[in-house]
């Protein structure tokens, strides 16, 4: 049997840096002892922005490397830098926390870097194979993560319920994946976009293989009705987890939804049009509904981005190009306001206790006058208010979703971000009306008040200034359905 | 009655559900969970070789069998380990028992 040719390794050349500096800063962590979680975690973040800018030099034109596995076009990139910066933010976010709560290890960035590569290969995804292996990279070091604080009840809890729903999740996605593979005749996505790109009538196998598939990714960006462990894990993990896993693994598997239903089964579009927008209005209505009666902000915010994906998922359904650069520009802005509410609930302790109450919150506009108006402008954001980033992105995906002629999702999705509306205006009601609390414990770490800083300032500027988050996601989502 | 593609179909989907009802249904300790979790990936492990042998003919399945081999082995020690450190923090793995926080 001839060899074959050694595979094109450059359009994995990011993901290969990344894993690479994942290995030497673990040796750097073991050799310098218990004391270097914080030097650990700084170069990781520069590992994080050195990659990003990789990803910049590897290019936006698409490029197909490992035998046709792995592919990185436009779409990629932007994902890719979505995705690094949500790692990179929730590693600064984590360094005062873990040092007040004695979890201050240097494995902490390590497995964050691990699980960002996951995401990557993930993002570029062009076989079941890769995509299964880049899903389970990332899932394995966010089930340690997540049970990180590995003394508490809560966050052991919490890694052990992620652990058996996920593992759940991986045994559907494959099982789907496998009817696929033998209905199909093959994994590669290039080849099924052959067979399935154009519409056709494909074997009800087949169409069954796709629907586990969605099951699993469902499952991993926590759409109804596979939400139940988000609530859970949300709240009991140490909450800059929490803020890494409302970023950077949710933009990563709706990158890799989005991919999987519009690649290789775009001619299907009639056929699974349907799972989605049950997935989406079944995920707005009961992240909006069920937010309401929550008291725990950690809870809360989990509800929070169970809606917000299932407004993504509405540009998912459209199934166009202009609602693929809806969901890129929503999960850009979702980034950006979700990173800077997190930053506020890091800030809120006092007396050295975290606080996870919404009534904590009382009156902290007259004693922190600063960190309430920045919870005010991400609380009007994530309710999709204007001038803020967040009415944009909400703006985006309803256009496309009308265009696509699915009028009646689009009501349906500003209804539900009517009643959504409801509980975070609720938050700026307690925060400005209600009698004031003792103040936080001041001062702020510099870090915290850093990513508040900009993520409040860009949440409010992106009015004046969206050309490159829109110009970009327009290019990516264009590099989807060039073929 | 020679055994044909069917055959392994029906017992690959068999074991997939009983693991999928295991996890459900299980109402006694975790570390049946963690068997339910292997049986459905050791369904789906002789899907890929009947689908790769008797449908596709070719070695893809039989990769990918491989893989999910290897990945299964490091998400069972990854959850055996939590398993532990969660054993240390409670002194119980029923399932009835993981409920500190609701749903």
């Amino acid at each position: 049997m001839p060899l074959l040719p050694a595979p094109d390794l450059s359009p994995a050349l990011p993901e290969i840096a990344l894993v690479c500096a994942a290995m030497a800063l673990l040796l750097v962590g073991v050799f310098r002892g218990d004391g270097s979680a914080r030097l650990v975690s700084w170069l990781s973040v520069a590992v994080l922005v050195a990659v990003l800018v990789l990803c910049g030099l590897v290019g936006i034109e698409r490029r197909v490397g490992f035998y046709g596995m792995f592919v990185t076009d436009a779409y990629a990139v932007f994902m890719k830098a979505l995705v690094l910066i949500g790692s990179a933010v929730s590693i600064i976010l984590a360094l005062r926390f873990n040092e007040e709560h004695r979890i201050a290890r240097f494995e902490f960035p390590v497995l964050i870097l691990l699980a960002t590569t996951g995401m990557m290969v993930m993002v570029s995804a062009n076989d079941l194979i890769t995509l299964y292996l880049g899903l389970e990279l990332q899932s394995l070091a966010l089930y340690v993560v997540a049970s990180f604080d590995r003394d508490s009840v809560r966050s052991t809890e919490a890694g052990l319920k992620y652990f058996v729903l996920g593992a759940l999740a991986s045994g559907m996605l494959l099982y789907g994946a496998s009817l696929i593979y033998g209905f199909a005749g093959t994994t590669e996505f290039t080849e099924l976009a052959k067979l399935f790109g154009q519409p056709t009538r494909p074997s009800t196998g087949l169409i069954i293989g796709i629907v586990f598939v969605a099951v699993g990714l469902a499952f991993k960006c926590s759409a109804v009705p596979f939400h139940m462990w988000t609530p859970d894990v949300y709240e009991g993990a140490p909450t800059p987890v929490t803020a890494f896993f409302s970023v950077a693994p949710k933009i990563a598997a709706v990158a890799l939804f989005v991919r999987f239903l519009i690649e290789p089964f775009g001619g299907l579009v009639v056929e699974w049009r349907q799972v989605i927008v049950f997935l989406s209005v079944a995920s707005m209505v009961l992240g909006s509904v069920a937010a309401i009666a929550q008291t725990n902000i950690k809870r809360l915010m989990a509800y929070s981005s169970i809606g917000h994906v299932g407004y993504a998922l509405i540009g998912l359904a459209a199934a166009s190009p202009s609602g693929v650069r809806g969901v890129l520009i929503y999960m850009a802005i979702y980034l950006l306001m979700n990173l800077g509410t997190w930053a506020v609930i890091l800030c809120m302790r006092r007396q050295g206790q975290m606080l996870e109450g919404i009534a904590d919150l009382s009156g902290l506009g007259r004693t922190q006058p600063g960190l309430a108006l920045a919870l005010g402008i991400f609380m009007f954001a994530l309710a999709g208010i204007p001038p803020t980033a967040g009415f944009f992105g909400k703006l985006y995906i309803f256009l496309a979703a009308i265009d696509a002629g699915l009028v009646g999702l689009a009501v349906i999705g500003v209804v539900a971000s009517v009643i959504g509306a409801f509980y975070y205006l609720r938050i700026v009601k307690v925060m400005y009306f209600d009698e004031p609390l003792a103040s936080f414990d001041r001062p702020l770490a510099p870090e915290l008040k850093g990513v508040l800083l900009v993520s409040a300032l860009l949440t409010m500027l992106f009015i004046l200034w969206p050309d490159p988050i829109v110009g970009g996601a327009e290019l990516a989502a264009a590099s989807l359905f060039a073929r | 009655m020679s055994v044909g593609l069917a055959h392994y179909l029906t017992v690959a989907a068999v074991l997939f559900t009983t693991g999928v009802f295991g996890i459900f249904l299980n109402r006694k300790n975790v570390i049946i969970i963690m068997m339910s979790i292997e049986l459905m990936l050791l369904a789906v492990n002789i899907n890929f070789v009947a689908f790769s042998v008797l449908l596709v003919n070719d070695l893809v399945g039989q990769v990918f069998a491989m893989f999910v081999l290897t990945v299964a082995a490091a998400e069972a020690a990854i959850g055996l380990a939590i398993l532990v450190v969660y054993f240390r923090n409670r002194g119980t793995i029923q399932v009835e028992d993981i409920h500190m926080m609701r749903g």
